[in-house]
């Protein structure tokens, strides 16, 4: 057998190393300086920090110009982001989750493309009741973002009630597993009283005093639906379900969305399949796949941390190798499996076991009441009478799961009463679009996005009606920068935020989340857009063949190149 | 060196003052400067070649968005370092823009964000470059390295903006701006080269002293009889949006004036009145407003008069006397009966002369018998928010913005919404310098401080602040703060952050009384830090009150006695007698309204 030596990259370690090293298991001075009254933030070490947390700092950039000229510190705030694996959460957490977004945060929750809750503006003072408060709910913020694995993803299946109860158990178990150890988070925000000389070796068997390179994420996709955009994960995982019962997943390892701007050494990546595993060997391959990651990805430069650089590095076959050599037995070979599209289905549909679920379209996954729509309230009411749950989608939307056919009607009723939309009014482009939160809170965005596609997309809809492909379903993105929280580059039509009105265009990713887009204009504004948009749906329109996705159609009329593997992706 | 006294040189007392003041903070480098800067004014406007030590300081300014510019900006402050320069790295966000004055040799490095435009934290230093505000830099050696992309159409702006606009006024360029791409680090080398390699040649020359303006001011001709046309640099409203309330901090231009003060002092300041409220007097009386009248031997139009020259919002009794003759109304001739003194009293309570001129008609009165009977228009005085130290020829003033409903109109503040409504940044403002010599910082710099000033009351405590900076106090300093809410109404927060960090202020609590469930007041941080507060007191600690005398005066002074009481094991007789002897020690300060 072929000997591979494997070896971490040089270079000294970035800072964020040095303030995870210094922060004894992630306390830092969070402590101290979340009571400090003189300002709303908290210092940038301790921000780091914070993100194990599940939480940010970040400012209303809306007004920071305007508050700085007033002497004013930015208007800081926090985020929280709520970890519910597979996206499911009873009734009762729904209404807690919708108590505290209008108590404490801006009034609103963000259904997030990682199927999570996320709450902003949220002051400092009331960080610690409202992280209490949904904890008391049995749901936690823990390593929600940081260095770790974040909230591990599932296909939330409404047509196989019972593979989706196998498969989200397993999501669950994979989320608890690779939870962090440390009592910090206990200590800082629930008032655990600290337990003297633990030694340190017992505190994070897993990730160690140093956690990950960088974030890693896990999702689960249930063929014929790639709706978690499986391909995007550091780890995939396809679930084989042969006669109606889950035989075990596919491994598909190294995908991120993340890159720089103007720094071709950086790249957006697929995950590739390198074998099976059955159901019970699944938490063994999560780790080992983790730790290798732990001991060999790049801790100096942060831009290229993540898993996907790691296996570039040093070659696909000898991380599998590596990762056989860890579990002590070899992956079996991939299993046949077929991909659809990367979408939700809406409306109702009855699952197997009588009972029914509705999809809702959540434009932007922002859950609000506006003057005409009162969408949150609503899904209130809905949530008082429901005895099933509620499950997040990897596209923002929300499933009303598992209504007995008893209660149908009154959940429906309700539906009819709030006009909750599973958005069939809508285009098929607007239903199978997606966007970032971005400004004013997101601290990395350049650009507008949740907050400027829906009006994109209300010009866009004349083209797309002119050219008589309002049912045809074609996935559009929007991103504020390019770090790719709403999978930028895996949607049909894609907008990277480059400055405030300005964005770069990719076509040609696959409908099915199986092929990165490529770059087709650079740093254009409104007016491109929409006439660049306009020649190619018109050409569509004409030009493509029976079935042709519109995403395949650019690369066979030569509009772009074909991007075969990230490490073409600029080229 | 000797005192400056007055005996011993040709200064004033308050020249005097403010030399002992300044010379014992100056280094020999800033003392030589001086007096190769006053040597020159000898010489009118002609430059003076001096040999001198060359400073070896360096300031290096950076503007940062992503961090880029702010690791190319330390990482150059450490080599210049290890080459024997004195090294002050800042974002430009903590540069106070009036040092520029002060520094000979700038590095700037700054990139460019979004569409041309500076990161955020080089927002306001740019837009202070870019005005009229901006000094001139004629004793400056500067030199630009700008940061960008070139996939943006304005590659490398605010750097560009930068380096034409320093050389714009006076600075001479140490070496040639570079514009860095993406890849940046081969071309920063580059620049460092560059300069390091033209400071070392620069290092045994010598420095051209410029004359700028100068002439040692002469005493002031300027007071409340014939007060001083300011022009207003800056008018902003503290306040974040959704706030309750409205406080502007005005910047006003001393120059030419001769006015000085001191920290403590107060500025009075000539308002107009309210346009709207003249002109519904002039309608209810169907007055023409360009009827001339006589006020103090000077004919002027009636609007006019009304406008700028008197009082038209305080009810006093003599003014109701006076008006009374004019008045056919009985109910009028009733209220000013002797015997309806508390009646009256009621009356003139948030009451102005429109609702006099509304109540009462019909009216027997000629526009001249009405401005006859009305008072000449008052300053109004402000505690001065700014130390003659840290702004020279300038004074800051914090000015709530008054405004409430009653009976049936809104009323307003002359003076406070005159200044938040129709003041702007260019127009002149008639002020004058009002001392208040029991409201003043220790003599001894190293006495500590505690400052009680909630709302518009911590005005002169910036003052305070920038004093002790200036001048390198060594004393303790403490200060409560409150308002209602912390994210929109924390007055110069940035300003207190930054002084926290870099030591001037020692302590600071705050309250927000409407941020949580209880209200919460500085008495209450007060009684909260008990122990440590009677402790400064005992250390000696000066204690000054500013602010709302009706509540908040008489809550922290209820407070002062609690904590000595408790803290010092007390009777409340002995705690009085505490605060007494700290009065009679001029240990207890107030500046109450």
């Amino acid at each position: 057998m072929e000997k591979f030596v494997l070896t971490p990259p040089d270079g000294p370690p970035s800072d964020v190393e040095r303030i995870k090293r210094e922060s004894n298991y992630l306390r830092g001075t969070l402590k101290e300086t979340m009571e400090d009254r003189i300002t709303a933030g908290i210092p940038e070490d301790d921000n780091r920090l914070m993100k194990f947390h599940g939480s940010y700092l970040q400012d209303d950039r809306d007004l920071r110009a305007e508050r700085q000229k007033q002497k004013l510190e930015p208007a800081y705030q926090f985020m929280i982001r709520v970890r519910t694996p597979g996206g499911v959460a009873t009734p009762e957490q729904w209404l807690v989750m919708d108590e505290l977004a209008r108590k404490y945060a801006n009034g609103t929750l963000k259904l997030t493309t990682r199927q999570a809750f996320q709450f902003h503006g949220v002051l400092k003072w009331n960080m610690k009741k409202t992280l209490q408060a949904i904890n008391d709910a049995l749901l936690t913020t823990l390593a929600a973002c940081g260095d770790v694995n974040r909230n591990v993803m599932c296909n939330p299946n409404p047509y196989q009630s019972e593979v989706h109860v196998e498969v989200y158990e397993w999501a669950k178990r994979l989320s608890d597993h690779l939870l962090p150890q440390t009592r910090a988070y206990y200590e800082i925000w629930l008032d655990e009283e600290k337990v003297a000389g633990t030694p340190e070796v017992e505190q994070e068997p897993i990730y160690g005093a140093l956690y990950l390179p960088r974030k890693f994420k896990i999702g689960i996709a249930v063929p014929p639906s790639n709706d978690v955009d499986v391909f995007s994960q550091d780890l995939g995982l396809i679930a084989i379900v042969e006669q109606g019962k889950l035989v075990g997943f596919n491994v598909a390892i190294g995908g991120g969305m993340g890159m720089t701007h103007g720094d071709r050494t950086t790249y957006p990546q697929l995950a590739k399949v390198i074998g099976f595993c059955k159901p019970e060997q699944v938490i063994d391959v999560a780790e080992k796949v983790v730790t290798i990651q732990r001991d060999y990805g790049n801790r100096s430069v942060r831009k290229h941390a993540r898993f996907k650089y790691t296996i570039d590095r040093l070659g696909l076959e000898a991380v599998k190798a590596e990762l056989e050599n860890r579990l002590g037995w070899k992956l079996e070979e991939a299993r046949p499996y077929h991909f659809e599209h990367n979408g939700d289905r809406y409306g109702w549909v009855e699952g197997v076991n009588g009972t029914w679920h509705f999809t809702l379209f959540v434009e932007g996954g922002r859950v609000k009441d506006t003057d005409d729509y009162l969408l949150m309230t609503g899904l209130r009411e809905i949530a008082k009478v429901h005895v099933g749950d509620f499950r997040l989608t990897a596209n923002q939307n929300l499933v009303i799961a598992n209504v007995p056919s008893e209660k149908k009607e009154e959940v429906d009723a309700l539906i009819k009463q709030y006009k909750l939309t599973d958005g069939k009014h809508y285009s098929a482009l607007r239903r199978n679009s997606l966007a970032c939160v971005a400004l004013p809170t997101c601290g990395l965005a350049m650009a507008e996005a949740e907050r400027y596609l829906p009006k994109l997309l209300d010009q866009i809809e004349e083209i797309v009606e002119e050219n008589g492909l309002r049912d045809e379903e074609i996935t559009i993105r929007m991103t504020g920068c390019p770090n790719g929280c709403a999978r930028h580059v895996l949607g049909e039509i894609a907008f990277i935020g480059k400055s405030i009105g300005k964005y770069n265009m990719y076509l040609g990713a696959a409908f099915d989340g199986s092929r990165l887009g490529k770059l087709y204009r650079e740093n254009i504004g409104e007016k491109e857009i929409l006439s660049e948009l306009r020649t190619l749906f018109s050409r569509y329109a004409k030009e493509r063949l029976p079935g042709e996705r519109f995403g395949d159609f650019v690369i066979r009329a030569g509009i772009v190149k074909e991007t075969t593997d990230g490490m073409n992706f600029h080229d | 060196m000797l005192p400056f006294q007055v005996t011993n040189s040709p200064f004033n007392e308050q020249q005097v003052d403010l030399l002992n003041r300044l010379w014992p903070t100056l280094t020999p480098a800033q003392k030589l400067w001086l007096s190769g800067y006053l040597a020159a004014t000898e010489f009118a406007s002609t430059a003076v070649q001096q040999e001198a030590h060359v400073s070896k300081e360096i300031t290096i300014l950076y503007g940062s968005q992503t961090g880029n510019a702010q690791k190319l900006a330390e990482k150059t402050g450490e080599v210049l370092k290890s080459h024997g320069f004195h090294v002050h790295v800042l974002s430009m966000l903590d540069f106070k823009p009036n040092d520029l004055k002060k520094i000979d040799t700038l590095l700037v490095v700054v990139s460019t964000y979004g569409e041309g435009e500076p990161p955020d934290n080089a927002l306001s230093f740019y837009e202070f470059l870019h005005s009229k505000r901006a000094p001139k830099l004629n004793h400056l050696r500067f030199s630009v390295l700008a940061l960008g992309d070139t996939s943006y159409e304005h590659f490398c702006k605010t750097g560009k903006d930068f380096d034409q606009r320093l050389k714009e006024l006076g600075g001479e360029r140490l070496y040639e701006r570079v514009d860095c791409d993406v890849d940046y680090e081969e071309a920063a080398a580059k620049w460092l080269d560059g300069v390091l390699s033209e400071l070392n040649k620069q290092g045994g020359g010598s420095v051209t002293v410029l004359p700028q303006q100068s002439q040692v001011k002469p005493v002031s001709n300027y007071s409340r009889k014939h007060p001083f046309q300011a022009e207003v640099l800056e008018n902003i409203n503290l306040n974040g949006r959704g706030s309750n309330k409205e406080t502007r901090h005005i910047e006003l231009s001393l120059e030419g004036s001769g006015l000085v003060f001191e920290p403590g002092d107060a500025l009075g300041v000539f308002p107009k009145n309210d346009p709207e409220l003249v002109d519904l007097i002039i309608q209810e009386m169907k007055w023409n407003p360009d009827t001339p009248v006589s006020v103090e031997g000077k004919e002027e139009p009636l609007r006019e008069v009304l406008l700028s020259r008197l009082e038209i919002t305080v009810l006093t009794e003599q003014l109701l006397q006076s008006l009374v003759s004019f008045s056919r109304h009985p109910d009028f001739h009733v209220l000013l009966s002797s015997e309806q003194e508390v009646k009256r009293k009621e009356y003139m309570k948030g009451r102005d002369v429109l609702d006099v001129l509304r109540d009462f008609g019909p009216w027997d009165m000629s526009p001249d018998q009405f401005v006859s009977s009305l008072r000449k228009l008052q300053p109004r005085f402000y505690s001065i928010a700014s130390s003659l130290l840290a702004y020279p020829d300038e004074v800051h003033i914090t000015v709530g913005a008054v405004r409430y409903e009653a009976h049936g109109r809104l009323r307003k503040g002359v003076c406070s919404t005159f200044c938040a409504e129709r003041l702007h940044v260019g127009d002149q403002l008639p002020v004058f310098v009002h001392q208040n010599p029991n409201f003043k910082l220790p003599k001894d710099t190293n006495t500590p401080i505690i400052m009680v000033g909630p709302g518009t009351g911590v005005a002169p405590f910036r003052s305070f602040l920038q004093e002790r900076e200036a001048i390198g106090a060594k004393g303790k300093s403490w200060l409560f703060f409150g308002d209602q809410h912390f994210v929109t109404d924390f007055l110069y927060q940035t300003e207190w952050q930054a002084w926290l960090k870099n030591g001037v202020l020692t302590k600071m609590d705050v309250a927000f009384s409407r941020d949580t469930d209880q209200k919460v007041y500085v008495q209450h941080r007060m009684l909260e830090r008990s122990k440590e507060l009677f402790r400064w007191l005992e250390d000696g600690a000066v204690v000054y009150v500013c602010g709302d005398k009706q509540h908040m005066a008489r809550d922290v002074h209820q407070t002062l006695i609690h904590v000595i009481e408790k803290e010092g094991n007390m009777t409340s007789e002995q705690a009085e007698a505490y605060i007494a002897e700290m009065q009679k020690q001029k240990r207890y300060q107030r500046d109450v309204y």
